[in-house]
């Protein structure tokens, strides 16, 4: 899933004190996994984003609204009915929610998220990064460990001469990918796979090569 | 290429001689695949040894000019450090440039951090053209551990694809893309070795994975764990790759039982406490240090398959004719005509 972060109550502050009317929109699916932009998350936001400024004496007045999914225009559309004098909107959703409510309406649309990564759980309240999205999936050559993303340095022959007693040379926090790597073609009895030279990437594949589009001939419609 | 048996001297080039006729028996190709003067020393068998230069965090090449006159004759080869640790500093290839111009041999290090892939080939093409024959293919530090920690990292291509790259320029003629290169530049290429990092078993493999990769020559980490170095090698011996490939044994010498302090909480880097104590303990840590890095030559001379030394005397350049005399090294060897 996405793994989003929620900016700090200051910062989001900032970008909607301006609004006549704010409509807080989250999203029931990753950001609500995450716990950053979820109907709870959403009801926190409005109460303190309130209780900050009647102690200020500003006055913007907030309503609220969930989505099912942001990153569908079909359920985009159901925000139609809420708009009413609504002059900021306000997005809990990670990054690709929040552009289609901006393209939707004419309305100024602002992130209340920093939309992190592609990952997932590792545990309660911590979240890790596994995919790099890079568009030329490599993990049948590397025990299912991604090192595009999970290496601090992308690489494809890896471990680099910092890797120490299992961890990253950028943190004694960050696990070295390239060690998970060996440890797991080791135990599966596939280290020949690391002792192939892996060409360079294609990186065009990857956002290197502009923005990117995938079209489905057989499902167009 | 094994580099057990020397090669023969390099056939002499007939300057300005017609071009042989068709039929007349043909010159004998040169042993050698580069120009480099590291490449003939090695052949002749000789222990190789070269020094480290760190350029300033300016634009002035004093320092550099400096330290390239107190090591030409000291050694064989001066690598030019490419941002060590993400530090903006000058340029690898304008340092090696300086080092030239005083009459050394560098040894131009470039690391795949800051530049992709038409960057580090645009910069091997000038760097050839500007005379410089040596190059050591690096990941480099990552850029956290620098003054610039929220630049962006390239890690286009890794440093493995980098000496497939020179190799590619050099001996197909050929850029990474597959593309023609006419006049290509010929590096003696080397690469670097971690004994010290982890996972141990696969560091040897790593070093085979270089080899086939291009490395004519390999830089090691700085060793103040001998019996794991010891152990690497033995490795490495096992799988035959002494004969692939000129080890060089990779040796700091210290000032100070701070200094050791220090770099033993480096990533990658192993300094044994009984180490420490000993340079804590002398009257002058300084001297005592000088001998502890004779003393790791003398020892890296007896181990088989450690072809040369690599010394890294950070900040302390004017040392190492010292150490290299009392090694008992200078004077260093011509190559043979
Ligand atoms: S230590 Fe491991 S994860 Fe970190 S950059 Fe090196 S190979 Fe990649």
């Amino acid at each position: 899933m996405i793994v989003a972060e929620q900016k700090s109550l200051a910062e989001i502050d900032q970008l909607v004190r301006n609004a006549k009317k704010l409509l807080i929109v989250g999203c029931r699916e990753c950001v609500t996994v995450c716990m950053a932009g979820g109907e709870k998350e959403v009801g926190i936001l409005a109460s303190a984003l309130r209780l900050k400024w009647e102690n200020e004496g500003h006055k913007t007045e907030i309503v609220t609204a969930m989505l099912q999914r942001q990153c569908e225009p079909e359920y985009v559309a159901e925000l139609e009915k809420q708009l009413d004098g609504v002059d900021c909107i306000l997005s809990t959703a990670c990054g690709v929610g929040v552009q289609y409510v901006a393209e939707k309406y004419p309305i100024w649309t602002v992130p209340a998220l920093n939309t992190k990564f592609a990952g997932g759980a590792l545990e309660q309240g911590v979240w890790t990064e596994k995919c790099g999205l890079c568009g030329e999936c490599v993990l049948h050559l590397t025990g299912g460990i991604c090192p595009i993303i999970r290496c601090s340095k992308s690489l494809l022959n890896g471990p680099c001469g910092g890797s120490h007693d299992g961890k990253c040379e950028v943190s004694a926090e960050t696990d070295c990918a390239w060690a998970l790597i060996y440890d797991r073609l080791k135990k599966m009895d596939r280290l020949d796979l690391m002792l192939e030279l892996q060409p360079v990437k294609d990186w065009a594949k990857s956002r290197d090569g502009g923005p990117r589009k995938v079209v489905r001939e057989d499902v167009r419609l | 290429m094994s580099v057990a048996e020397p090669k023969a001297p390099v056939a002499e080039k007939a300057s300005g001689a017609a071009a042989p006729k068709e039929g007349a028996p043909k010159k004998a190709e040169s042993p050698f695949r580069t120009d480099s003067k590291l490449e003939r020393l090695f052949a002749q068998g000789e222990f190789v040894v070269t020094a480290e230069i760190g350029p300033p965090k300016s634009a002035s090449s004093k320092g550099i000019r400096e330290n390239a006159k107190i090591l030409k004759d000291a050694t064989d080869g001066q690598n030019l450090t490419d941002n060590q640790t993400a530090i903006v500093r000058l340029s690898s290839i304008a340092a090696a440039v300086h080092v030239l111009a005083e009459g050394g041999n560098p040894v131009m290090q470039m690391t795949v951090r800051d530049r992709n892939r038409i960057a580090l080939q645009s910069d091997l093409l000038g760097a050839y053209s500007l005379g410089i024959r040596n190059t050591l293919c690096l990941s480099g530090d990552h850029q956290s551990f620098g003054n610039h920690p929220t630049s962006k990292n390239v890690y286009d291509i890794d440093s493995i694809q980098l000496l497939q790259t020179v190799k590619g320029l050099r001996d197909d003629k050929k850029f990474l893309c597959g593309e023609d290169c006419k006049i290509n530049p010929k590096f003696y290429i080397g690469a670097a070795a971690n004994p010290f990092g982890d996972p141990f078993e696969f560091r040897v493999l790593r070093l085979e994975k270089k080899i086939k990769a291009g490395a004519d020559f390999i830089q090691t980490q700085a060793i103040f764990d001998l019996e794991r170095f010891e152990r690497f090698m033995a490795m490495a011996r096992e799988r035959g790759l002494h004969k692939k490939v000129n080890i060089m044994a990779g040796i700091i010498p210290v000032k100070s039982a701070k200094a050791m302090e220090y770099m033993k909480t480096v990533p990658g880097m192993i300094v044994p406490d009984e180490m420490i104590a000993r340079i804590k303990g002398a009257a002058d840590q300084a001297s005592a240090g000088v001998d502890l890095a004779v003393e790791m030559i003398q020892r890296m001379r007896q181990i088989e398959g450690v072809r040369g030394v690599h010394l890294m005397a950070v900040g302390w350049e004017e040392k190492v004719p010292e150490i290299v005399e009392k090694a008992g090294l200078l004077p260093r060897p011509k190559v043979k005509e």
